[in-house]
């Protein structure tokens, strides 16, 4: 199920300002790999160009090359859309469709990309709720708007929602920064089941998060505003917040700078 | 304040000694009201320069100089300007409201004497100027298939328009768009009525009606959908706008294609919006006489048939029995108003009750 992404001197541009610079980094099948830094270093942009989120933004693209299980996701032939659904996206602030139900938010990317049978749908969605350990909090009340429940209910239900169309990775895009300690417990746990089947790949601000989640760490920075984001040091989370090799990668997690 | 404060000084602060402040009672406010009408009344009916009328705008402004006067006195300047400026709010809402609630008024006193079975039951067809009868159910026929062919028309076009122009224009093709359906904000329904007199009825259709000029209810519709054309592309727009990004990426991040991110997640979230916007359009078309007079020609009788022959509508049915000569007529041309206005205001709320139904309820 779970693959491995591999990306080779990956740049990404907004319009004329480069944003990340020359990324070369791969992500080990069915681990959880963080990625942390400073604000506007590229996190995000980086996960973006993953699959593909990053050229929906007006003048937006990506140099270099990424692959995940070695099949190009830049190749000309590539279907963007079936990019996105082998890599499945789960955003900072919680965004269930507001005209749409519990329900019906959990099965949208089943329902919109053709899947009808009502059987199918109501496994799925049960499966992705359960998943998302959400199940018990809402089957009750499935017909109701997923813009009723709360903040850290709602992200649980986009990650329900992301899983519930069987993507080979989740990626996470700060997906608890708008949300509580308790909420942020749940996602974290999540996260631990979650990795036996996916390959999840976060962007956190939070770095004892990323040490309690993370098998492997990222740390991005840049070295003034304006430059691009690079890819400082790339190593086991465990050896990054305990012996870094990069005298930048201790600065920042102990504090000293960002 | 903090406990660590060394100084023992008192330094000049604005920070206030009590939280507690001066307030006119409640009473002040009718009080000076009062008075304001009785000074008002005294000194316009005194001195013999007006009316009632006179009276309460002498006493609108009487009553704004007493209250500031007051609260000045009493509870300081702020709090002064305060209550003033929400009198003055408060007065302007009054005035917007007085208009409306004397059309309203107006059209249900006066429109109410003819509302009766016949008139919605008869056309003009046969009725001379010494008859009480006659009816507006030819204008009311023209009027729903008119405007009813022109929502056809503009609706499909008008939001597929603002959706080229917010989810895929780009550059120059998408600007011009937005810069013609600006300029089409401002033709006068006369020019939309000429244009389609002078292309559809002169032109178009004698090519297909042996060279006779083709006045028809149809011909009305397309001259309504011109003008209804860039108030729905405009308000799309605006609502489509509005649908917040994340909402989109969202929905991109499952695999779904754009074309369907568009139809199931960013319409279905706009739609209330867009719904108004298309009642705005509805009734401003609807209350068009101009274009109808020029490219349907009016009518006495019932013509339920929009592609031949001349058919009326309600406004321009209000436009001719109000300049009729029957003593009869302007009875029929308020009825005709009021039968216009309520038809667009059930419209409005079947449309609005429809959107609603469409998102969930809590």
């Amino acid at each position: 199920m779970a693959k491995r992404i591999e990306a080779t001197n990956v740049s990404a541009y907004y319009g004329g300002f480069k944003a990340i610079e020359n990324i070369t980094l791969t992500v080990e099948p069915k681990t959880v790999t963080a990625l942390i830094g400073p604000s506007g270093c590229g996190k995000s942009t980086f996960l973006r160009s993953i699959n593909r989120m990053h050229e929906v933004l007006p003048g937006a693209r990506v140099e270099g090359n990424l692959t995940i299980d070695n099949q190009d996701i830049y190749d000309r032939d590539v279907d963007v859309t079936a990019v996105r659904r082998m890599i499945g996206m789960v955003f900072q602030r919680p965004n269930p469709f507001p005209t749409m139900s519990i329900f019906e938010n959990v099965v949208a990317g089943l329902r919109l990309n053709g899947v009808k049978k009502k059987s199918i749908l109501e496994e799925a969605a049960e499966r992705a709720l359960r998943s998302a350990n959400l199940w018990d909090e809402v089957k009750d009340r499935l017909g109701k708007p997923g813009a009723g429940l709360s903040g850290g209910q709602q992200q649980r239900l986009c990650i329900a929602r992301t899983i519930a169309v069987e993507p080979q990775v989740v990626l996470m895009d700060e997906p608890c920064s708008a949300l509580d300690p308790i909420s942020t417990l749940a996602i974290e746990d999540l996260m631990f089941q979650l990795k036996d089947q996916f390959t999840i790949v976060i962007v956190t601000h939070n770095m004892q998060q990323a040490a309690r989640v993370s098998d492997r760490t990222a740390f991005f920075s840049i070295e003034k505003t304006g430059d691009p984001g690079r890819l400082i040091e790339y190593d086991n989370t465990q050896k990054i917040f305990s012996n870094p090799s990069v005298k930048k990668t201790e600065d920042y997690i102990t504090g000293r700078f960002g | 304040m903090s406990t660590t404060v060394t100084t023992h000084r008192p330094r000049p602060t604005a920070q206030p000694t009590t939280l507690r402040a001066r307030r006119l009672p409640r009473y002040a406010a009718p009080l000076i009201a009062l008075a304001a009408l009785l000074v008002a009344a005294g000194i316009v009916y005194g001195t013999g320069i007006g009316g009632p009328v006179l009276v309460v705008v002498v006493a609108a402004l009487l009553y704004l100089a007493g209250l500031f006067a007051a609260a000045n006195a009493v509870e300081g300047r702020r709090a002064a300007r305060n209550r003033t400026w929400s009198a003055l709010i408060h007065s302007a809402f009054v005035l917007a409201v007085l208009p409306l609630a004397s059309v309203v008024w107006t059209l249900v006193s006066k429109g109410v004497e003819r509302l009766d079975g016949n008139f919605f039951g008869t056309s003009m067809n046969n009725i001379g100027a010494r008859d009480p009868n006659g009816g507006a159910y030819h204008a009311i026929v023209g009027t729903l298939e008119q405007v009813g062919i022109a929502t056809l028309i503009t609706v499909p076009l008008g939001i597929l328009c603002a959706i080229y122009v917010v989810e895929y224009g780009r550059g120059r093709f998408s600007f011009a768009i937005r810069f013609f359906v600006d300029v089409m904000t401002g033709i006068p329904s006369i020019v939309s009525g000429l244009f389609v007199l002078a292309f559809w009825v002169l032109i178009v259709s004698p090519m297909v009606n042996d060279g006779r000029p083709g006045f028809s209810g149809f011909a009305a519709a397309l001259a309504l959908s011109v003008l209804m054309l860039p108030t729905v592309v405009r308000s799309t727009e605006e609502m489509l706008r509005l649908v917040p990004a994340p909402l989109r990426e969202g929905a991109y991040a499952l695999g779904v294609p754009k074309w369907k991110t568009i139809l199931r997640v960013v319409l279905p979230t706009a739609l209330p919006g867009i719904v108004t916007g298309v009642m705005l359009a509805i009734a401003r078309a609807a209350g068009e006489t101009a274009p109808v007079l020029l490219v349907a020609g009016g009518g006495a009788a019932i013509n339920v048939n929009p592609f031949e022959n001349n058919q009326s509508s309600l406004a321009l049915f209000v436009y001719q029995q109000a300049g009729d000569a029957s003593k009869y007529s302007p009875a029929r041309a308020w009825t005709a108003a009021l039968t216009l206005v309520a038809l667009v205001l059930v419209l409005t709320i079947a449309a609005k009750l429809l959107a609603r139904r469409n998102r969930l309820g809590r």
